[in-house]
């Protein structure tokens, strides 16, 4: 597992390729959207998905925290999948993240679809976080951010050209203000970074890091279709 | 041979009729009681023999109104086939002025009928197999069908060893419990087998239960193959360069089909003729993508005779009877005997004058199909498939429609689906895992009890939880999956057809594409519709459906190799064809009667290997798993692999240098359970299972509008799944159904035993003469192993390489950005990007042809 190390607003952070932003100066490990209990969501709707969706996240998480050992989590919002989600963890997992997050200071940012403190958790519930010169949310805020902003909401993901075609991967997008997190939980799927939900957010461009087995990859993006098509119209003639 | 008693004696001969002996055959079994299968040529009459034995005993003994009415019903995998014999049967019985009334039940048919026919039933209800599952599943289906005398299944061909079929043999089996004494009739065309019909029909699953009528003969058809004019393509399966010849056809013919094989196909082929259209010919499209508005207007025009031709998919293999179809083409290779046959007689109705067709290969290996195929038909040689055991995710949705029916106790269920032939070896463990996989998901963990769809009582009967529940099977009844499919809508106009999601989230404002029939320009995405307006500039492009994706099954191969074996047998060949082999001879050289013949070449930034087996496609299939697999091993980096009928074809990032190694027999010691697990067939099989069973749904109550969002991607469930309960029942039907994909292991045996020592490994600098052909066939499958990784290192090296390598990239991009202005057309695309090749912006991960996938 090789980090790729970001500057954002003078921070050093590093990308570790599990879809996790750490966070060194501050010991900060930070996960997107884990959608803990979407399993059950499913359930009581009456499709029986499997019901492992968190005991496998928890997992992923477990070795995520023993690598980087921190002394803080955030995580971004839409922990879980639904407001009664954490009412419905089974015991045995329930267990299983209290003893995860011992020792630790948690910070549950509220999302979309977990717009309330999860009941019965260790751990402070915000709105939003702010620490020196990074602000963490759960969906990115339109225009600019000052000084920096880390955020998940979106699942990206993005397909780089190889010479045997494209690769599908979930992916960081980065830019020297934002950085937006991959989506962690074990039923998560993507949207594409190119969407105009995602690229508006990046309208100079962005990187993208797709998630790798042991490293991630990186390529620009270019500049957002519609701001081109606007730069275009203010600089054509007439 | 006996007499018809009046009034229907006289009714023939009033037009001239006798009756046929397979007609009266059919009412000795129906007057003994018995079921019966009858097996007959298009044309024979087959559809009044099935028929016949219900309006002489309804003539004799009417059932007025009320329940218990309902007499016979008839069950046909087309809506429209339903629809037309309805149609069709109403002829004597108004002729007659007989006391029947007849009707029909299908998707279409709006809730007020569907509702007044619960109380009052007609004495003839025409269906399809979901709309009876439907019926079946009503808390009134024990009086509606307590009267049932007898079920006529029509096209049972088309029906038996596909899961739609499953669906009916199960919901026949219910049937049988609720009117005992019902016999049952099989409407077949001409089969290979006609054994595994006979049991698929037989209240008892055994096929001695069932009569069999057998109607030998009818003219052998006339066929002949056509070639291009001009050049005789290489590969490609459009067929597009004998459009001239194809629209001559259609002028010296009066009505023709022109069918084809894939939706694309359709598309480019209509346009082609179209635009050789000088006499304004009325020449229309038929295909399953475009609106049933759309569809039956041209069914009704060629019934009415303003059609010249039709060119059609599938969508026309079966029913409607159209009695002036003088001619068909098949344009591309037949693929099946039986399929050619089938097509072949929807020209001519009448049994005892030959039809006529025309082949139409479309590249050089098709002309060597075309030739195999004219001397299997001359062979009277038919194909056809084994029976297969019935899909357990069409047993989950069986159970859960009984129980929405009445309670049931699971002894009494299991032994009457056990009835059913499909289901004859179903092992009780299987049935129980179906049962609890159905009351909340079977799961070990058993963390579903309080979300539980059914209940069992102190007696040990079944219950269903509530109508919620009811309500939502209704809505998803079903065993066709399709794609995720978004409406075509013209600005300000009428809906044109569907394509796929995928196909659109590739399109940008401005492209064009063809669909129905013309050139349609794609404005934007509105909800689930794609807004197009008519025109459009540049090459337009071809939307295709997954379904088209899969490979078609040939039974010809061993005939193909003995072609191509035989030298002397090329006289057969038109000449460009001879040429291509002795080009293949020249450049390789052409596989030997005993060796086995192994290319390999780079093409496309990829190493291919190419291994001409003749074993079919299962073995291939299979081969593929293991050859992949021993790749991985030496490093190659294999990507992907295609199995044809003829050929197994490899892709890989890295050359494959050890061939031979390839393919030694201990490959079979390799442990493929795990690789078979990743493999895009049993993702492809588990999406399809996972669906039909309840767990994706089509649809949800409420949330009709948008079902994307109500789905959840099945690879990230299959995935979980295998991790943490691999023996769970959905898992083991997966792998129970994907074994009917492959072959067994055995026969790859006695293959690699008889080419040791005989490998000819040809390394060579392009892809070879006979290899074309393969390389663009359907039907690929990935490998997701470890040179997806490889490959994105290597991209994003070169992409680093282009950039500069920036360690602090955020800053310097910030910097340059900052002080450029943004041009349109200057930057509007990735460096890295070439040609077509950009990110497609679909919202869920998914394969689609020509990208490796992953997550």
């Amino acid at each position: 597992m090789t980090p790729a190390p970001l500057h954002v607003a003078g921070e050093r952070l590093m990308l570790d390729p599990a879809g996790l932003l750490l966070w060194p100066a501050r010991r900060t490990l930070v996960v997107g959207d884990l959608h803990l209990e979407k399993g059950s969501h499913f359930a009581q709707g009456g499709r029986f998905v499997p019901p492992y969706d968190t005991r496998e996240t928890l997992d992923r998480l477990q070795l995520a925290l023993r690598r980087w050992r921190p002394a803080r989590l955030i995580a971004l919002g839409d922990s879980f999948h639904d407001a009664a989600g954490a009412g419905r963890l089974p015991a045995q997992d329930a267990q299983f993240l209290h003893r995860l997050l011992a020792g630790m200071e948690m910070l549950w940012v509220l999302g979309n679809h977990d717009p309330v403190p999860p009941e019965g958790l260790p751990g402070t519930a915000v709105e939003e976080f702010r620490d020196g010169p990074l602000t963490f949310r759960h969906e990115a805020r339109r225009g600019p951010v000052k000084p920096a902003e880390i955020s998940g909401h979106f699942h990206p993901k993005a397909t780089m050209p190889t010479r045997c075609g494209g690769v599908t991967r979930p992916c960081f997008v980065a830019d020297a203000w934002r950085v937006m997190l991959p989506a962690f939980g074990a039923y998560t799927g993507g949207l594409d970074a190119g969407d105009p939900a995602i690229a508006g957010l990046f309208p100079r461009g962005a990187r993208v890091f797709l998630l790798g087995k042991d490293r991630l990859y990186s390529m620009p993006v270019a500049p957002s279709r519609a701001r081109l098509v606007a730069a275009a119209g203010a600089a054509g003639p007439g | 041979m006996g007499t018809l008693p009046e009034p229907f004696a006289a009714w023939f001969a009033g037009r001239g009729w006798t009756p046929r002996a397979h007609q009266m055959a059919l009412l000795r079994a129906a007057e003994a009681g018995e079921s019966a299968l009858l097996v007959a040529p298009t044309g024979g009459g087959k559809t009044l023999a099935g028929f016949l034995p219900s309006l002489i005993e309804l003539t004799g003994r009417p059932r007025p109104g009320g329940p218990g009415a309902l007499h016979t019903l008839y069950v046909s995998p087309l809506k429209a086939l339903a629809v037309d014999i309805a149609r069709n049967l109403l002829a004597p019985v108004e002729e007659l002025d007989l006391p029947i009334r007849i009707e029909t039940r299908t998707g279409d048919t709006p809730q007020n009928r569907r509702a007044r026919q619960k109380e009052d039933p007609p004495n003839l209800l025409l269906t399809t197999p979901e709309s009876l599952v439907l019926l079946l599943s009503q808390p009134e289906a024990g009086p509606f069908f307590a009267g049932l005398g007898a079920v006529v299944v029509d096209e049972i061909h088309a029906l038996a060893g596909t899961k739609r079929g499953d669906q009916l043999a199960l919901g026949l089996s219910r049937l049988g419990t609720l009117a005992p004494a019902a016999r049952r009739v099989g409407l077949s065309a001409t089969v290979a087998h006609p054994e595994p019909l006979r049991a698929f029909l037989s209240p008892t699953g055994r096929p001695d239960d069932v009569r069999l009528v057998q109607v030998r003969g009818g003219a052998a058809p006339e066929l002949s193959v056509q070639l291009p004019a001009g050049r005789l393509p290489w590969g490609g399966h459009m067929g597009l360069a004998s459009a001239p010849e194809i629209y001559r056809q259609i002028r010296e013919a009066r009505v023709t089909i022109v069918f084809v094989n894939t939706r694309a196909q359709a598309e480019l082929v209509f346009q082609a003729l179209w635009r050789l259209n000088d006499d304004n010919l009325a020449i229309a499209l038929h295909h399953g993508s475009l609106t049933v508005e759309q569809r039956r207007k041209v069914e009704a025009a060629m019934a009415a005779g303003k059609l010249r031709a039709v060119v059609a998919t599938a969508s026309l293999d079966l029913g409607i009877d159209w009695g002036d179809v003088d001619q068909v083409i098949q344009v591309g290779a037949p693929k099946g005997v039986a399929r050619l046959l089938q097509r072949v007689g929807r020209a001519n109705h009448r049994m005892d004058e030959p039809s006529r067709a025309v082949l139409v290969p479309a590249n050089r290996f098709e002309v060597i199909e075309c030739a195999a195929a004219l001397e299997a038909v001359r062979h009277e040689e038919l194909d056809g498939d084994p029976p297969r055991p019935g899909g357990l995710d069409v047993l989950a949705q069986h159970v859960l429609a009984m129980a929405c029916h009445a309670p049931f106790h699971p002894d009494a269920l299991y032994a009457e689906v056990m009835r059913a032939a499909p289901y004859a070896g179903l092992t009780r463990r299987d049935f129980d895992d179906v049962l609890r996989f159905v009351e909340d998901g079977g799961y070990a963990l058993r963390v579903y009890d309080r979300f539980r769809k059914l209940f069992r009582d102190s007696e040990g009967m079944v219950h269903v939880r509530d109508q919620r529940v009811a309500r939502q099977l209704r809505m998803n009844l079903g065993t066709i999956v399709e794609s995720p499919m978004l409406k075509v809508r013209l600005r300000g106009g009428p809906v044109l057809g569907e394509v796929e999601e995928w196909f659109v989230s590739t399109l940008l404002p401005g492209d064009s594409f063809l669909f129905a029939g013309q050139t349609l320009r794609f404005e934007a995405l509105d909800a689930m519709t794609a807004i197009v307006t008519r025109g459009g500039e540049g090459d337009p492009r071809v939307p295709t459906y997954a379904g088209a994706r899969l490979p078609l099954s040939t039974w010809l191969a061993a005939r193909v190799r003995e072609i191509l074996h035989e030298p002397r047998k090329w006289r057969l060949l038109p000449a460009p064809v001879q040429e291509w082999l002795r080009l293949q001879r020249k450049r390789s050289m052409l596989p030997e009667k005993d060796g086995l013949l192994i290319e390999t070449f780079p093409r496309g930034g990829r190493w291919f290997l190419v291994a001409y087996c003749f074993e079919g496609r299962l073995a291939h299939q299979t081969l593929g798993m293991l050859v992949t697999k021993r790749m991985e091993r030496a490093g190659y980096g294999p990507l992907g692999y295609l199995a044809t009928d003829y050929v197994l074809a490899a892709w890989s990032a890295f050359e494959p240098t050890e061939v031979e190694s390839l393919f030694e027999e201990d490959i079979l010691g390799e442990d493929l359970e795990e690789w078979m697990a990743e493999s895009s067939m049993l993702r492809r099989t588990f999406r399809n299972i996972a669906t039909i069973a309840g767990l994706i749904e089509k649809n949800h109550p409420g949330h009709e509008k948008r079902p994307r969002q109500m789905t959840m991607n099945a690879d990230l469930i299959y995935d979980v799944l295998r991790k943490h309960e691999p023996d769970h029942i959905l898992l083991r039907a997966t792998r129970q159904e994907a074994a009917g994909g492959l072959t067994d292991v055995a026969r790859i045996g006695l293959l690699l035993a008889r080419a040791r020592g005989r490998i000819r490994h040809m390394r060579l600098d392009r892809v070879s003469p006979l290899a074309v052909p393969a390389l663009i066939e359907e039907g690929r499958e990935w490998v997701a192993g470890g040179a997806e990784d490889a490959l994105l290192a290597e991209a994003a090296a070169l992409v680093e390489e282009v950039t500069g390598g920036e360690e602090i990239f955020a800053e310097t991009l910030a910097a340059v950005t900052e002080g450029v202005r943004v041009r349109a057309g200057v930057v509007d695309k990735p460096r890295h990007s070439k040609g077509r090749e950009r990110p497609r912006r679909s919202r869920f991960i998914r394969s689609a042809p020509g990208s490796v996938t992953g997550a």
